[in-house]
Order: structure tokens, then C-alpha cells, then sequence
């Protein structure tokens, strides 16, 4: 994490020195044909499994894999973390990034996420629909404005013309499923790919307004420490069939 | 009768008895670890006994058997408690400290302090009333302290070694203030100073190893100290012994004359002889002397020599001898030496011994 | 003020000192650093903002005194009693120390959240927690009180029984000696224990995420708030830091000076440092 290499430095340098084994993974990487990708949070399952596709694709390389939530990622980037690629879970984060001057490539959209109703096992609000999470007593949660599952699910509010009053604006989707899970909350706006994920703990309910706000996942190639050629070869390899097919499984739609 | 005990406790070895008379001031005597303080813990309720009983003017203080029973509360025995250090609570002025007993008893805010004050005046403390504890030396927060255990009205004023923290210089004064509030009060106080026995209290207790050892008036105990400790605290040598032929015999097979050994031999098993370490002098072994029938010639080993006030006391065989630094000198006497005590057997007191030896 | 040592540390002693305080203060200066200062007073002022700060005021200062409620009893009886066990309670209490607050948030939840252990009977008697700003109160209390705790039964210690065992045989029952002896011995240590509690739950965050939820004004205090910047505007994240990390220096500070840590045993020490309100 760039974090971690930037607190390194003033550390080590001013402080003791013993830290310093942190800030050289650039020229390690090079040589070990090491590949940093970082991944919005939702992508973290089919992520894991076409690194490790990838790696058994092309003896000798190395995916280090960094799954956060997009605005962590895209701040880390811009901090100065060497990174090779990026995917981000909205547009906002990637343009941040592209505004930075950091990519080499243009981003392209490898998925589509929409919204669904998450509520606990056995309903137990029994949620029909979109409109029932305006009702009296129904607790909803979803997320904050300000991240990328809050800013789908106003657009959602926006676009179907209903206001929610949700009890709690979580700031990441695991706190929606988490209160959810629980029995907290009655029902929660999550990710199609979020509800599939979490498996058996919640339900899904799902809803015709929902495609009125799609999100999309670009990715895009940094100028980043490991070989460009190698770097290309993975975005050609998530942008392929094969990256295609694990992100469907995963509940994504096409791009 | 004010105050009747009778209390064990195996965990610290103590088992006592005795009593208080009204207004008596009953001293407390004996070696570190004696139990003393626990006699006080067990009077003041902050320590409770195993098994025995105790009343306090009627009101039955503890009454128990294998630790069951009747206990009261700390708080509901009168029984006020002044230790060696004043523990005046700090954050409070020492008026304050004083009306405290008062106040948690239920006397008005005004009463109370009408009687800090007076007890303060009583005390010679009135001047310190506004200080803080903080602010007062060690003799000025005692005399508060013993005002503010007064103040409480006890029915028995608990006194723990009340004079061993302070200065020399303050201890008389403390000892005057004592005399005059004890008169006439129900009090029990620890000591370690012969002094104290003799001038504040109408009786002593001698207590060794958990156990009341002596008892009666201050002078008699000390005039025929029935053991060691009490022969140390009254400065004097002991020994004890069977008679055989008109003399007294030691276990160590230590041997003097006593005066009318008949007499006192026949009213009990073992005989106790006293003298003080002046009426012993001292010379190296086969010094030309004299053939004395008055002096007792002992031969012993010198185990220790020390001063005292202006003399030099030598130690040997269990018995002190004070002699002049002059003296001391000339015998160039080292410990391990062979020496003889002269002891001046008119000096001898002889009486029958009473107690469990100590 | 102690006397200095009079003998000389080892230099390596004081480059590790150094170090360690450089290692403390760095990060503190690199987010001052950080800070947009031109735009720091709106960042600071607006309604988000003020309302997460004033959330975590009020909440932090209604979990203190619940702290002081629930804490006070327990260290006592922690410092005072002896029973089968209490070793292991002292530990058990503490246990929030160590623990990861998120992990008290999950164990709350599965206590008083609406289907947790208690979330029946509450709802019975009308109370719902879940969601509410009495869940931050809850979560701040659980893992500020071992703070308190801590601090006064070491107070408790220092202070000893001896003033307490004078007060009753002077006639005084429990609650007169608690209240007049006990209580202001160690207020300083209950003052200093209150304060690093409060401290504890202005920064709380973990276990209020993890049971209360974030919402404007009920349950996001300043930790979520600037958690939650965090993903949109920085520039209102480190501003927000700052705020905070100012009022956890005050706090701590207060909380020092009007500490002085001195064992009430010894008597002139004691007389001096009680604090004037203890005199009444």
C-alpha cells in the first residue's frame, strides 16, 4: 500500500531506518515479473480467481491483488502507489485517476452492477418491492451519498420519484449486508453481485426499477511499475472471454 | 467493668483475655510482632476473631464461635482509633477532620463544629484549626488526630503506639496532653515505652507471642519482671531457676545467692532473681581480687558490647553489665572474650516466677 | 515536580526517546500539514460537520457519566473486596481494552440489537436501540469503561484502607465513609480516569459502526463523519482530523494538569494536591 510505503520513507529516514525494506518493491517487481492490480471491493471473488488464471497463464508472473473500496484506491494511486491496473467500481474514482495523468490507456467498462433489495433470511418485513422500503416502520439501510452504492441508490430514489428515510448511510456495501445479516435492519440496497456474495446470511428481493441506475466498472492501465506489455496482457485478459465469463458468474452484467 | 475480651485468632496467633475497668487506662506492652496491633484491630472491628466474645459497657462488641456469629460494624462500637500516624484525611481542614465523628454520627452541622472547636482547644490545637493536614507538622496533626478520636465520644479510646512517629522533642509534650485526657477514660494503649506505662496508665499488660504474659500496676510489673522482655523494658536482668542449697541454678548451670531463697522456692517451682546492669562490674578472668561473700563471681563470654547513655554495657551469658568507659578501657575487653561478672548480690531481688515462661 | 535524576540517562535512551516521540508527533504534523487552510473554516462549519461534532460531544459526554455509573461500583469492588474469581473478572472487564472495537460492535449487536439477546424485552419495554443514538451511547460506553475502571481502582489502590478504616471507627457507615473519605481521596485518579474515557469515546468508531450505523445527526460522530469524507472529499477528511485530533489534545491536557497522580498516603502530598471542590 502506498500508505504504508510514504509513512515508510519519513520513518526510515528520520526516525530509524529499520523499515526501509518497503520503498524498493519497484525495482523487485520489475524483475520478478510482479503485477500490482488494484480492484474495487465488489470485484474481490472473480478478481482473486482470474489472478490466479492469469499467473497459471503466464509462468513467472506474480498478481499482487489490493481490493479496497474505489475512493481508497483511486486516493492511494494518487498518493504515489505503484500500481499497474486499476479497476474502479464507478466512474467518479476513475476519473480522478485519469485526471492525475497516471493511466496508460483509456479506461474501458469490463461490467455493469445494479441494485437490489438485500433483506434477512425469512424476510421478515416481507419487502415486495422498490416502494415497500418507503413504508411506515420499515427499516432501511443503504449507502452513503458518497460512496458509489449510496450515489446508485439516490440516482435509484431520483429516477423512481421515492424518497427513502433510510436508519443508518453505511459507508462501505459490508455494512448494509452486515446490518442486514443481523436482523438490524429490515431491509438494505445492495449490489446484485453483493447479495450472491454474501450467500446463504441474506435474501434477495429483486426489483424492475433497478436498472434504472447502472453502475459501470471501468478499468484502465497505469504506468506502473511492471512491464507494459505484461500489464496489457492482463487488461486484454480481463476485457477477454475468460475474464468475461468469471465476471457473469459473479452476477455482473456486460459492459 | 468497661471493656471484657476474650478473643482468638489462630491465623495470627493471638488469644487474649482481659479486661478494662471503668476510666482505667490499661497499657499495652510487648515485643514486634506480639500481636498488639491486632488486639486493637480486634477491639476497633477492622479484624475479626475466630472464636470469642466481647462487650463494651453492655453492648456486646463480638460474640464468636469458628468465625460465626454477632460482629458490629466498625462504626457502632465506640471505639475510637489513634494510630501512630495522624491519617487526618487530607482534603479536609483539620476542624473539619475533628468534627467528622460528630457529622457521621448525627450531630447537626453546627453542634459539630461547636465541638471540633472545643476538643481542638482541648487538645492545644485550637490554633490549626483552618489548616490543612498538609500544612501541619507531625506533632500538630497527632494532636488533631487524638482531638478528632475524642471527639467521636468513645466508650474506649484505642491508642496504637500514638507517639512512636514523632520527633523527639514533641513526645513530652504529647505525653502531657495524654496524661490529662486519659483521666478518668476507658483507654487501651499500645506502647513500646516504659514510660508510657508508668506515667499514663493505672495497669499494664505484657503480651508475647499472641499471649497476655503480665498484668498489674505499672510499677509492680516492673520491679518483678516475670520475663525477658518485660526485664528489658524495666532495664533490669532476669534469670530464672530452681534453688538447690540456698542458690539459685539456671538450665545453663549459671549459679547465684538469693536472699531468702527458702521463702520464695517454697510458694512456686522457679524461682526469678533481678538485678540491674549497674550492680555488675567486670574484670578479665584471674585478675587478682578480692574473696567478696557480697559479689557472685560469673564466668562468661563476651557476646556484645555497646554504649549506653554514658556507661559501656557488656553482654554475656544472657546477662548486662554497665560499666564506665574508663573502666571499659583499661579491660580492652573484645566480643568473644572470656570475662567474669562481679555481680553485688544486694542488689538482687528474688520472687516466685507466675507466669508461662516467655 | 520530582527532583530530576541526578544520574545521566544512557544516550541510546534518549534517541529512543526521541524516536518514539517522533513517531507519535509525525503523523500529527504531516495531517496539519495536509490541511486546507483556505477552505478549513467551511470545511469545519458545515452542517455535516457540526452535526457530527456535536453528536460526539453529547454522546461522549453522556457515556462518561454512564462510565462514572457503572464504573465507580466496579472498581471499587474490584479494589475493595476480595471473592472467588476475581482475577478473572478484572481481566474480563478489561477485555474491551484489547479487543478490536469492531468485534464489540458485533457483540453488541448480538446483545441489545433487535434480535439480540436483550432486543426482545427492550422492544417490550419500548425501547429501540438499534439505529438510535442510545447504540453510539452503548458502544462508546463499552469500550471507554475499562479506561475508567482501570484508572480508579489504581487510585483506589494507592490510596489505601487506612483513612477508611479511621472513618468508621470514628463512627462513620459505609455510605458516610464512600462519600466523604473515599470518593474525594481519589478523585483525582475518578477525574483522570472520566477524562481518558471521554477521550476513548470521541475517537470511537469501530463498534459504533459496527452496531449504531451512520447517519446525520443520530448516530455519525466525527470518526464516522471524517471516515466518510474520507471517500468523497479528502480536503473535509483532514480538516475534519485536525478538529479532532485539537479537541483530544485539550481533553488529555486538561486531563494532566488537573491529574497530579500523587498517591494520597503520604500526608502533605495528599494535602496539597486534593483539588479545592473535594473540600466541601
Amino acid at each position: 500500500m502506498s500508505r504504508c510505503r510514504f509513512g515508510t520513507v519519513i520513518t526510515a529516514s528520520l526516525v530509524v531506518g529499520v523499515l526501509a525494506g518497503c520503498s524498493n518493491t519497484a525495482a523487485q517487481q520489475r524483475e520478478s515479473g510482479q503485477l500490482t492490480v488494484f480492484a474495487a471491493a465488489s470485484l474481490s471473488a472473480p478478481f482473486t480467481r482470474l489472478a490466479e488464471d492469469f499467473e497459471a497463464a503466464n509462468p513467472g508472473t506474480a498478481v499482487r491483488l489490493n481490493v479496497a473500496g474505489s475512493a481508497d484506491l483511486a486516493a492511494q494511486i494518487l498518493a504515489g502507489a505503484p500500481v499497474d491496473v486499476f479497476a474502479s467500481a464507478d466512474e467518479a474514482n476513475m476519473a480522478k485517476v485519469v485526471d492525475g495523468g497516471l493511466t496508460a490507456g483509456e479506461p474501458r467498462d469490463i461490467a455493469t452492477n445494479t441494485l437490489t433489495i438485500a433483506v434477512p433470511k425469512g424476510n421478515p418485513a416481507g419487502i415486495t418491492g422498490f416502494a415497500d422500503l418507503a413504508g411506515a416502520g420499515v427499516q432501511v439501510v443503504v449507502c452513503a451519498v458518497q460512496v458509489p452504492c449510496g450515489a446508485a441508490a439516490a440516482e435509484l430514489e431520483e429516477a423512481a420519484g421515492l424518497r427513502l428515510s433510510p436508519v443508518s448511510e453505511e459507508t462501505s456495501v459490508t455494512g448494509v449486508l452486515g446490518k442486514v445479516a443481523s436482523g438490524e435492519a429490515d431491509a438494505g440496497l445492495v449490489y446484485v453481485t453483493d447479495v450472491l456474495a454474501a450467500g446463504e446470511s441474506v435474501q434477495e428481493v429483486p426489483f424492475p426499477e433497478a436498472q434504472q441506475a447502472v453502475n459501470r466498472y471501468p478499468l484502465v492501465q497505469l504506468a506502473g511499475p511492471a512491464d507494459a506489455d505484461l500489464a496489457a496482457a492482463f487488461v486484454r485478459f480481463i476485457r477477454g472471454a475468460e475474464g468475461q465469463a468469471a465476471l457473469e458468474e459473479a452476477g455482473f452484467g456486460a459492459p | 467493668m468497661a471493656l471484657r475480651i476474650q478473643a482468638e485468632l489462630p491465623d495470627r496467633g493471638v488469644d487474649v483475655a482481659f479486661e478494662i475497668g471503668d476510666g482505667e487506662t490499661v497499657a499495652l506492652l510487648g515485643p514486634n510482632g506480639a500481636g498488639k496491633s491486632t488486639v486493637v484491630s480486634l477491639l476497633a472491628g477492622l479484624v475479626q476473631a475466630e472464636n470469642g466474645r466481647a462487650e463494651l459497657n453492655g453492648t456486646i462488641l463480638f460474640s464468636l464461635s469458628n468465625g460465626k456469629g454477632l460482629s458490629l460494624p466498625a462504626y457502632r462500637r465506640g471505639t475510637s482509633l489513634l494510630a501512630q500516624e495522624a491519617l487526618l484525611f487530607p482534603h479536609l481542614s483539620a476542624e473539619e477532620n475533628v468534627a467528622f465523628g460528630p457529622r457521621s454520627t448525627g450531630t447537626s452541622r453546627r453542634a459539630a463544629r461547636a465541638a471540633a472547636r472545643r476538643w481542638l482547644a482541648e487538645t492545644d490545637a485550637a490554633a490549626f484549626a483552618s489548616k490543612r493536614p498538609g500544612e501541619l507538622s507531625g506533632g500538630q496533626a497527632q494532636r488533631v488526630a487524638l482531638a478528632r478520636a475524642l471527639a467521636a465520644e468513645p466508650d474506649l479510646l484505642l491508642l496504637d503506639e500514638p507517639m512512636a512517629a514523632l520527633d523527639v522533642e514533641t513526645v513530652p509534650v504529647m505525653r502531657r496532653l495524654l496524661k490529662r485526657v486519659l483521666a478518668g477514660r476507658s483507654a487501651l494503649i499500645v506502647t513500646h515505652d516504659v514510660l508510657d506505662a508508668l506515667t499514663l496508665a493505672d495497669r499494664v499488660l505484657v503480651m508475647q507471642e499472641g499471649r497476655i504474659v503480665e498484668s498489674g500496676p505499672p510499677a509492680e510489673v516492673l520491679r518483678r519482671p516475670q520475663n525477658p522482655f518485660t526485664a528489658s523494658l524495666a532495664g533490669l536482668n532476669l534469670i530464672r531457676g530452681g534453688v538447690s542449697g540456698g542458690r539459685l541454678v539456671t538450665a545453663d548451670g549459671l549459679q547465684i545467692t538469693v536472699p531468702d531463697a527458702g521463702a520464695a522456692a517454697q510458694a512456686a517451682g522457679a524461682l526469678l532473681a533481678a538485678f540491674p546492669p549497674s550492680a555488675v562490674a567486670v574484670r578479665r578472668p584471674g585478675a587478682p581480687g578480692t574473696a567478696d561473700p557480697g559479689r557472685e563471681v560469673l564466668s562468661v563470654t563476651v557476646t556484645d558490647l555497646e554504649p549506653q547513655g554514658d556507661r559501656i554495657r557488656v553482654r554475656g551469658a544472657g546477662l548486662a553489665a554497665d560499666i564506665s568507659p574508663a573502666a571499659a578501657a583499661e579491660l580492652s575487653l573484645g566480643v568473644g572474650e572470656q570475662a567474669e561478672f562481679l555481680l553485688d548480690t544486694s542488689a538482687v531481688t528474688s520472687y516466685a516466677a507466675t507466669a508461662v515462661p516467655g | 515536580m520530582p527532583p530530576s535524576s541526578t544520574v545521566p540517562l544512557p544516550r541510546w535512551v534518549l534517541a529512543g526517546a526521541v524516536a518514539g516521540a517522533l513517531f507519535l508527533l509525525l503523523p500529527l504534523a504531516a495531517v496539519t500539514a495536509e490541511v486546507n487552510w483556505a477552505e478549513f473554516i467551511p470545511l469545519v462549519t458545515s452542517d455535516a460537520s457540526l452535526a457530527a461534532l456535536s453528536l460526539s460531544l453529547r454522546t461522549a459526554a453522556a457515556s462518561t457519566l454512564l462510565c462514572i455509573l457503572l464504573g465507580v461500583p466496579l472498581a471499587l469492588v474490584l479494589a475493595r473486596t476480595r471473592f472467588p474469581g476475581k482475577r478473572l473478572v478484572r481481566s474480563l472487564v478489561l477485555l474491551p481494552l484489547v479487543l478490536p472495537p469492531v468485534v464489540g460492535g458485533i457483540a453488541l449487536l448480538y446483545t441489545f440489537g433487535r434480535q439480540g439477546l436483550l432486543g426482545g424485552t427492550l422492544d417490550l419495554l419500548g425501547i429501540q436501540v438499534a439505529f438510535s443514538t442510545t447504540a453510539v451511547i452503548l458502544a462508546q460506553t463499552f469500550v471507554a469503561l475499562p479506561f475508567l475502571v482501570l484508572t480508579l481502582e489504581g487510585a483506589l489502590r494507592t490510596a489505601g484502607t487506612r483513612y477508611e478504616a479511621v472513618a468508621a471507627t470514628l463512627g462513620a457507615r459505609p455510605w458516610t465513609v464512600l462519600r466523604r473519605v473515599t470518593v474525594p481521596l481519589v478523585l483525582p485518579g475518578l477525574a483522570s480516569g472520566a477524562v481518558l474515557s471521554f477521550a476513548r469515546c470521541l475517537g470511537e468508531f469501530g463498534a459504533t459502526l459496527a452496531f449504531a450505523g451512520s447517519l446525520q445527526g443520530v448516530t455519525r460522530t466525527l470518526p464516522l463523519e471524517i471516515y466518510l469524507q474520507r471517500e468523497a472529499d479528502a480536503d473535509a477528511a483532514v480538516a475534519l482530523s485536525l478538529v479532532l485530533v485539537v479537541v483530544a489534545v485539550a481533553v488529555v491536557g486538561l486531563s494532566y494538569r488537573s491529574a497530579p497522580g500523587r498517591s494520597a498516603s503520604t500526608r502533605s502530598a495528599a494535602g496539597r494536591s486534593a483539588p479545592a471542590g473535594a473540600a466541601g
